[in-house]
């Protein structure tokens, strides 16, 4: 993102996102007060809950690691100058992938069947993210809505796979079979079955370790190689970047399938690593927390997978809270992800003149 | 089933189905006339939803419950105003904030009030607007081809009849009226909109208000006619479907209204084709539920006919120079 102004870059990096933060949060906490609880107890448990035990940090790491997929994935795309708000649809179409190789494949061994499963994901998001990108380039029609058109259809089409080739017969429930040869292992598993150490059950697994390569690769993407810097000359200024020989076409149609593909993995996590079989509706509105975290994470890889961390903060602490206070409804995290996108990417200039203000008077 | 009772029906139900597309397909094109893109009808829809429910529950009245749903509308509706007009902020960003808000404050909300999980209590007829039959048209019901006609058009709510009204009545406005041309030029040119002495932000938020009003009326209609209660996400992706909607209409009101009553009624068959034959072939009820997001896919990638959104819609309006 172009740096507006003169503040300082810690300024933009650092302080906006964090005072977007706190206002979120202290309206977030108006809701609570509403509701007749107190917002700084409310506020401990989601703390204690999420990270002051190794269960809290299990679950916190799982919803950090979809988090980082889909915060990625909307964070390319904002680097071009495109909205991909499909990341839900992407991550949804790219399950089929996962369990399409994960079931077509399982007379192999693991070694070489996840490997397949996790680019067949890849494979099948990108392509969920492709084709947008090539009716934005091509024939010109708005990725935003393109996207969101795409996460409905995607969303009748595995529940339309599910239904008629996933589903065993004489089944009732909407579901595949289990995926046993890309069974990506849980730490809990692998702790009791190799060490015989007993872990408390979090669906925490090696998909994490996948998440923070991805999110290094991301970064060598866009800053170390050609076709990154042409995505960003390209999100920069987009009649600039046809000057300098980039060409949109090819610049959007290959960034939406990297947007894509990246959504995608984050079905590597919940169906090889969590579900172990393709389940209705399991990316669980994941895709449009992305959106969420890339805002706050300033689109950097660093930032996504600290907002990715601090939104698996939340999304457990949630729980934790809606079982201590059954008053305090899971969906606050909602109402908080609303806040959040709301103050970090539509008010984002909201603070600013008077952060400008600020500093400038300081410096006279 | 008699066939003549299964046309009825469906096309009955297909009315019912249509009325808050229509209207939320109204909301959008209000709003995108001006230059406001606005993907928050989901959301303003959800809460309106939930407010009409709610009031209606505490109060025992409909109407009461609708005062409320076009209150809430409204609320969110302006915030979306201030991000996109006073804070020349991203308004598609802003609407997906909103949708998420909606959705999320509707069920903590919900849950604190009436402890059922963010469901609201099951009204009571007073507590809904309830089918209205047309004076005298029973007398018709047993004719051969009227008769299909009068079943379908009658026994439907007020908010139904309303909305009927309000599309030649939006038609009309942004073809005749002073305010109406004001208000698509300021969503074509706001430079020459402003150049002539006229405030584009005033402009804006009269259009975005008049979409939130529409958003409360559609919402109500959703919570206390089409069902008894809120449940959590009732809208079910109805307020996308009208932005499609809104696009194969190429953002006029006449073609809205037809492509919602299309979008209804694949809604209302795909609701009566649940696992029946047709010609030996079962249609799975997934490709009937997609088929409006594809048509509206393949209408944008310009294979069927051409749709040009408004001229500035989505972009912040800048006084310089």
């Amino acid at each position: 993102m172009a740096v507006r102004g003169d503040l300082p870059g810690w300024v933009d990096v650092g302080l906006i996102p964090l005072l977007n933060l706190v206002v979120a949060l202290i309206v977030a906490g108006l809701v609570v007060l509403i509701i007749g609880e107190n917002p700084l107890e409310a506020m401990w448990i989601m703390l204690k809950g999420a990270v002051g035990s190794i269960k809290g940090w299990g679950y916190l790491l799982y919803y950090a690691t979809n988090f980082t997929f889909t915060g990625l994935a909307v964070a390319v795309a904002f680097h071009a100058g495109l909205f991909n708000i499909g990341g839900e649809g992407q991550a949804y179409i790219a399950g089929v992938g996962a369990a399409a190789a994960g079931l077509g494949l399982e007379f192999l061994p693991w070694p070489i069947v996840i490997p397949l499963a996790i680019l067949a994901s890849v494979a099948f998001g990108a392509f969920w993210g492709w084709v947008p990108g090539v009716l934005q380039a091509k024939r010109g029609s708005h990725i935003v809505i393109t996207t969101i058109m795409f996460n409905f259809i995607a969303a009748s089409l595995v529940g339309y796979c599910i239904n008629y080739w996933f589903r065993p017969v004489g089944k009732m429930a909407v579901e595949s079979r289990e995926i046993t040869g890309a069974y990506i292992m849980s730490f809990r598993e692998v702790a009791r079955d190799f060490f015989g150490v007993r872990l408390p059950s979090t669906p925490l697994n090696f998909t994490v370790f996948l998440a923070v390569i991805v999110a290094i690769a991301v970064w060598y993407l866009l800053w170390r190689t050609k076709l990154g810097y042409e995505i960003r000359a390209f999100g920069a200024n987009p009649d600039a970047a046809v000057y300098a020989g980039i060409k949109p076409d090819r610049i959007i149609m290959i960034t939406m399938a990297i947007s894509g593909g990246l959504a995608g993995l984050m079905a590597v996590n919940e169906i090889l690593g969590v579900q172990h079989r393709l389940v209705l509706e399991f990316a669980g509105g994941a895709g449009f927390v992305g959106i969420a975290v890339a805002l706050m994470g300033r689109s950097h890889p660093v930032g996504v997978v600290l907002a990715a961390m601090l939104f698996g903060l939340l999304y457990q602490g949630g729980s934790e809270l809606s079982f201590a206070k059954p008053e305090i409804n899971r969906d606050m995290i909602v109402v908080i992800q609303g806040l959040v996108i709301l103050f970090m990417g539509a008010l984002e200039y909201a603070f600013r003149p008077w952060l400008e203000a600020l500093f400038f008077r300081a410096e006279d | 089933m008699d066939w003549t009772v299964l046309i009825a029906e469906v096309l009955s139900s297909t009315i019912r189905m249509s009325v808050p597309l229509i209207l939320a397909c109204l909301a959008g094109l209000w709003s995108e006339r001006s230059g406001i893109v606005d993907i928050g009808l989901e959301g303003k829809m959800l809460a309106a939803a939930f407010a009409a429910a709610s009031a209606s529950a505490f109060y025992g009245s409909a109407w009461i419950g609708l005062f409320f749903a076009i209150a809430v509308s409204l609320c969110f509706a302006l915030i979306h105003g201030y991000a996109s007009i006073n804070q020349r902020g991203n308004q598609v960003v802003s609407g997906v904030a909103i949708n998420m808000l909606a959705a999320g404050l509707a069920v903590v909300l919900g849950n604190e009030w009436f402890r059922e999980g963010g469901r609201t209590p099951a009204l009571p007829p007073e507590g809904r607007f309830m089918s209205i039959d047309i004076p005298g048209i029973s007398a018709l019901y047993d004719m051969p081809v009227l008769g299909i006609f009068a079943k379908i058009v009658s026994g439907h709510s007020i908010i139904t009849y309303i909305t009927v009204i309000l599309v030649p009545l939006t038609a009309w406005a942004l073809a005749r009226t002073r305010f109406g041309l004001r208000l698509r030029a300021v969503g074509e040119n706001p430079h020459a909109v402003d150049t002539a002495g006229i405030s584009v932000a005033l402009l804006r938020y009269k259009a975005v208000i008049i979409a939130g009003i529409l958003c409360g009326l559609a919402g109500a209609f959703i919570s206390t006619s089409l069902s008894a209660s809120f449940v959590r996400d009732m809208t079910a992706g109805r307020g996308f479907m009208a932005l499609a909607a809104l696009i194969f209409a190429n953002w006029r009101a006449w073609p809205a209204l037809y492509a919602c009553l299309l979008f209804g009624f694949l809604q209302a068959s795909g609701n009566y084709m649940q696992g029946t034959a047709i010609g030996g072939v079962t249609i799975p009820v997934q490709f009937i539920n997609m088929l409006p997001y594809v048509l509206t896919v393949v209408l944008l990638a310009g294979f069927i006919g051409k749709s040009i959104p408004p001229k500035a819609s989505g972009i912040p309006y800048t006084k310089d120079r």
